[in-house]
């Protein structure tokens, strides 16, 4: 039995990005401060991340002030949640096929 | 792929989704203890409206139905002077429920090593503070327009209100609580004279109830 393997989406092979991505599915937007609690990483490493994610236009960046702080907030595209969605499908997939060997 | 990292994969997916958009911290003991809060001030209020001999106040004619919380609709008592005592002791029981739910939320939190304000709690005490808020200030508007029969029912379908809007994003099983607040208030706007009996069985019993079951499913 042949593995979809291509169907898994490479941009969401890292952990981090799946879960950036996975939170921003259930959140209108999510800011990124939260974000970075959220996932307990780094600035830089949440940063890259989110770029890479936003280079594949998985995702738009909202950039606004909240009195005299500039807040950065994201929400997904709807590619981005399609692309999620075939993800989760394959990730079945998968388990299906595992669940018969 | 291997099948742990699957499985891993997975979690972390749900951890997330949960996580990020639903507040979880809220713990059932909370629910349980305003429940108790709330029994004993009914108990003190009925203390204090049984002992007092029922009296038509000077200012409201005897055909008003200002008529009491437990007695039924042909029974008249004055809040005259007990308006104010009793007005308290909703504000105590209130107050004893808030802070309690806001420490036993933030002891849970950190035992989860979570934080406590954060998106999702901002949004739950947003999505319930609208009707609650609504629920607020039409109850003092009824009480300055001595509807009092109407007291008990608006508490409890704005309260149902709000726990049902806040269902969203926490636990869903507050929305079947809120639900049945929602009925119970219904009713009891149908049962003109019996406020503290149903108030009793939306904020105390009820709370109880829904508390226990909280705490058996999610706390320990």
């Amino acid at each position: 039995m042949k593995i979809p393997f291509e169907k898994l989406d490479k941009a969401f092979e890292n952990r981090v990005r799946l879960q950036i991505m996975s939170v921003l599915m259930v959140n209108e937007r999510y800011d990124f401060n939260s974000l970075k609690e959220l996932l307990a990483i780094t600035d830089g490493n949440l940063a890259s991340h989110l770029k890479a994610l936003e280079k594949e236009e998985y995702i738009l960046v909202n950039k606004s002030f909240l009195g005299r702080k500039p807040n950065t907030s994201y929400s997904a595209t709807d590619n981005g949640k399609k692309a999620f969605k075939l993800h989760l499908d394959a990730l079945e997939q998968f388990i299906k096929q595992q669940k018969q060997q | 792929m291997e099948d742990k990292e699957l499985q891993t994969e997975l979690a972390s997916i749900r951890s997330m989704m949960e996580r990020s958009s639903r507040f979880i911290s809220l713990s059932g003991l909370s629910g349980i203890l305003a429940g108790v809060y709330a029994l004993v001030g009914a108990a003190v209020a009925a203390f204090i409206i049984y002992s007092n001999k029922p009296q038509i106040s000077p200012d409201i004619t005897a055909n008003t139905p200002v008529n009491g919380l437990f007695y039924g609709r042909n029974y008249t008592f004055s809040l005259h002077g007990y308006d104010v005592l009793l007005m308290l002791i909703a504000a105590a029981v209130l107050t004893a429920s808030v802070v309690t739910g806001i420490y036993l939320s933030i002891r849970k939190a950190k035992q989860k090593g979570q934080s406590v304000w954060n998106n999702s709690s901002r949004l739950l005490v947003y999505n319930a503070g609208i009707p609650l808020f609504t629920g607020g200030l039409m109850v003092i508007i009824l009480l300055s327009q001595y509807h009092f029969n109407l007291v008990t029912p608006a508490m409890l379908i704005f309260y149902g209100l709000a726990l049902v809007s806040a269902s969203n994003f926490t636990f869903s099983d507050v929305k079947y609580l809120g639900l049945m607040d929602i009925a119970l208030g219904l009713i009891s706007a149908c049962l003109p004279g019996y406020g503290l009996l149903f108030w009793s069985l939306g904020f105390g019993v009820l709370h109880i109830i829904y508390g226990s079951m909280m705490y058996l499913k999610y706390d320990r």
